[in-house]
């Protein structure tokens, strides 16, 4: 190496030898593989999960149930002309057939047995998803649409908004969700709606707070910075860029969340509180203030009136969690896990 | 920050939550259509115009919300919540009453949880994989997902009515002190504690996984400590943290399940007295449990938060 006057000499500098190092990542430019989304890939994981998908699969059956339990009419216009479910939830059997009595046992023609009306159960378990089903999916809808927004401006502004806003969501959250429903629905009266609104009206919380802890440690990342440097309006880079990026825990959050609702309204059903009675409701069904719930009358056991409309809470919400399980496992949302929301 | 320090900002952080607390019980039953008073007088039609004035004036019903608050809040603030309007009892005294049967619910609910969840934990974190930490998932997910009011009324079926271990209801109740009343307290004491079980056994395997997996443990290995020395001095230790934190959420569930529980197992505490007050709106006394749950719960996050940070000083400094 030559030198002229004046520069500096470098030596030990071999150009050869920095070709020759590792790459500082395993990275390279590939274009023959098409890079996969992260919703693909995981999509991939959560197909592999066996639990997971026997929680879809049960899901699936289950609201298939209740949507084809009975016939469903709009304004007059049939929309929904299938049947599975033998009888009108509603119909009093024995007065149609003499043979049928109050709590008899499970039997071909009746495989969950009669209640303690006279109705029959299994089409009452059937037809009773359309109300702790739905109720379900509507409040998760509302709550996760309501606390993503909220968390969103939160932890997007900071300061004094994020300090006025997290407080309450801490106030809330002194509260158990179920003891607030149970309040709302004393002052509103039982009812569909009516239950939307008691988990609604302050279930979003946790989203709140899930939401704004995702976009603080969103808001560091450079596409954000670079998204404002070129211009972009608040609303757009809180819209376009940082909710798509909180999805994935918020997705796992919402999955065991359907599950915490219809525990809560099978609670409320159960406390008489929840639709009106002798509605065909899980919760309802079991309702606490029937005196013969468990011991029939002459003391015999009608075990079927209070076991199945149980376990079809149970299974819903043990198939909803291991979806949530499964899709936590395929996102690798490590930070939301149920064990984090309290429960009913 | 020193962990007194750490305590004074915490207790200090808390006086505004207390605050929402209460302007959320005081909301909760005074803006909604409908205030206490005429939901009284709709259920008594025999009171005059001119009592419903008298009575709106008695319980400082008159003046504008805010000044209904605060009046409301000078009377919380010095002990007095009014009065049930059945029986004419002061509700502080009902509220104390009922209490120690909640708390004895609550405290078997949740060494239940404890005693089933930590061992298993352990064991399901140790054997990951294989067959018993499958099967403990399992269990935990379904204790997690089960209905508690439906288990406990399962577990009447089951323990009461076929296998006739226990009165369907208690015949007559003893005083809470009474060694039979532990007999009594197992089927409500398990069915409030198995949500809770299924919590911390889910964190205790997580935490212990990833407690596994660190350098410390490889160290403790590598010095010829016996594994079970290892898992049960080192690792345990490290992983019980995750379960103080699970503390506070835990504590505001098992709350709400007394609410239900005690339904079921007629159980007189204070979340009977809630359905029952509820039935009867008796709101002062509605109003009294909903403000205690808030404390209490607030309390408990703020004791958890206090253990959390001195078992772990990393967390003083966040």
């Amino acid at each position: 190496m030559s030198t002229k006057r004046g520069r500096i000499r470098i030596s030990g500098f071999d150009a050869d030898q920095v070709e020759s190092r590792d790459p500082l990542s395993d990275w390279t430019a590939d274009s023959e593989v098409t890079t996969e989304s992260r919703w693909r890939r995981g999509w991939k994981r959560f197909k592999r999960n066996r639990s997971a998908m026997v929680g879809v699969a049960v899901v699936a059956v289950l609201s298939i149930a209740a949507l084809l339990a009975r016939p469903i009419t709009v304004a007059g216009v049939p929309i929904q002309p299938i049947a599975l479910a033998p009888y009108e939830p509603s119909t009093i059997l024995y007065l149609q057939d003499p043979t049928v009595e109050v709590y008899d046992p499970p039997s071909l023609s009746h495989p969950m047995g009669i209640d303690d009306s006279g109705r029959d159960l299994f089409s009452r378990i059937l037809y009773g998803g359309r109300y702790s089903i739905s109720i379900g999916f509507v409040v998760v809808v509302l709550t996760a649409g309501f606390g993503t927004i909220y968390g969103a401006v939160s932890g997007y502004y900071g300061g004094w908004v994020d300090e006025i806003m997290m407080r309450i969501v801490d106030t809330i959250y002194a509260f158990p969700g179920l003891v607030l429903a149970l309040i709302i629905v004393t002052i509103l009266g039982g009812g569909y709606w009516q239950l939307v609104l008691a988990f609604t009206v302050f279930g979003w919380a946790s989203y709140g707070r899930l939401v704004r802890g995702e976009v603080l440690s969103i808001k560091e990342n450079e596409y954000v910075m670079a998204a404002k440097a070129l211009g972009a309006r608040d609303r757009w880079v809180i819209l376009r860029h940082i909710i798509p990026n909180a999805i994935p825990p918020l997705l796992v959050v919402a999955s065991l969340n359907i599950g915490t609702v219809v525990i809560g309204v099978a609670a409320l059903g159960f406390l008489g509180l929840g639709m009106p009675p002798g509605t065909a409701e899980w919760g309802t069904m079991l309702d606490a203030t029937r005196e013969t719930l468990i011991q029939g009358p002459d003391g015999q056991i009608p075990w079927w009136a209070t076991v199945y409309p149980g376990m079809a809470i149970f299974l819903f919400v043990m198939a909803m969690n291991m979806i949530g399980d499964g899709i936590n496992d395929a996102l690798d949302a490590q930070a939301a896990t149920m064990d984090d929301q309290g429960g009913a | 920050m020193s962990l007194r320090r750490f305590i004074l900002h915490r207790i200090l952080s808390i006086v505004p939550i207390l605050f929402g607390v209460s302007v959320i019980t005081f909301g909760l039953f005074h803006l909604t259509p409908g205030d206490p008073i005429s939901q009284m007088v709709a259920l008594n039609p025999d009171i005059t115009a001119a009592e419903e004035a008298r009575i709106r004036a008695q319980y400082g019903l008159d003046g504008p919300v805010y000044q209904q608050y605060m009046t409301w809040m000078g009377n919380v603030l010095t002990g007095d919540f009014g009065t049930v309007i059945k029986n004419n009892r002061e509700v502080s005294a009902v509220v104390m009453a009922r209490l120690p049967e909640t708390i004895a619910l609550g405290l078997f609910g949740w060494a239940f949880g404890l005693i089933i969840a930590i061992p298993t934990g352990i064991y399901a974190a140790v054997n990951k994989g294989k067959l018993g930490d499958t099967a403990s998932r399992f269990v935990a997910l379904s204790g997690i997902s089960i209905p508690n009011f439906w288990l406990g009324l399962m577990l009447i079926l089951i323990g009461a009515l076929w296998l006739d271990l226990w009165p369907v209801l208690a015949p007559s109740r003893l005083p809470l002190w009474h060694p039979k009343m532990l007999w009594y307290l197992i089927l409500p004491g398990l069915t409030i504690g198995t949500a809770s079980a299924a919590s911390i056994m889910r964190v205790m395997r997580t935490s212990m996984a990833e407690e596994m997996n660190k350098e410390y443990v490889t160290a403790a290995r590598a010095k010829g400590l016996p594994e079970r020395q290892v898992v049960l001095k080192h690792v345990l230790r490290n992983s019980l943290i995750s379960v103080v934190t699970l503390a506070a959420t835990l504590t505001a569930s098992i709350v709400a399940g007394s609410v239900v529980v005690e339904v079921v197992f007629n159980w007189p505490g204070l979340g009977k007295e809630f359905i029952d007050a509820i039935n009867a709106r008796e709101i002062n006394l509605l109003m009294a449990i909903t403000l205690f749950t808030g404390v209490f719960i607030i309390l408990a996050n703020l004791l958890a938060d206090i253990l959390y940070a001195a078992l772990d000083p990393r967390i003083r400094y966040e």
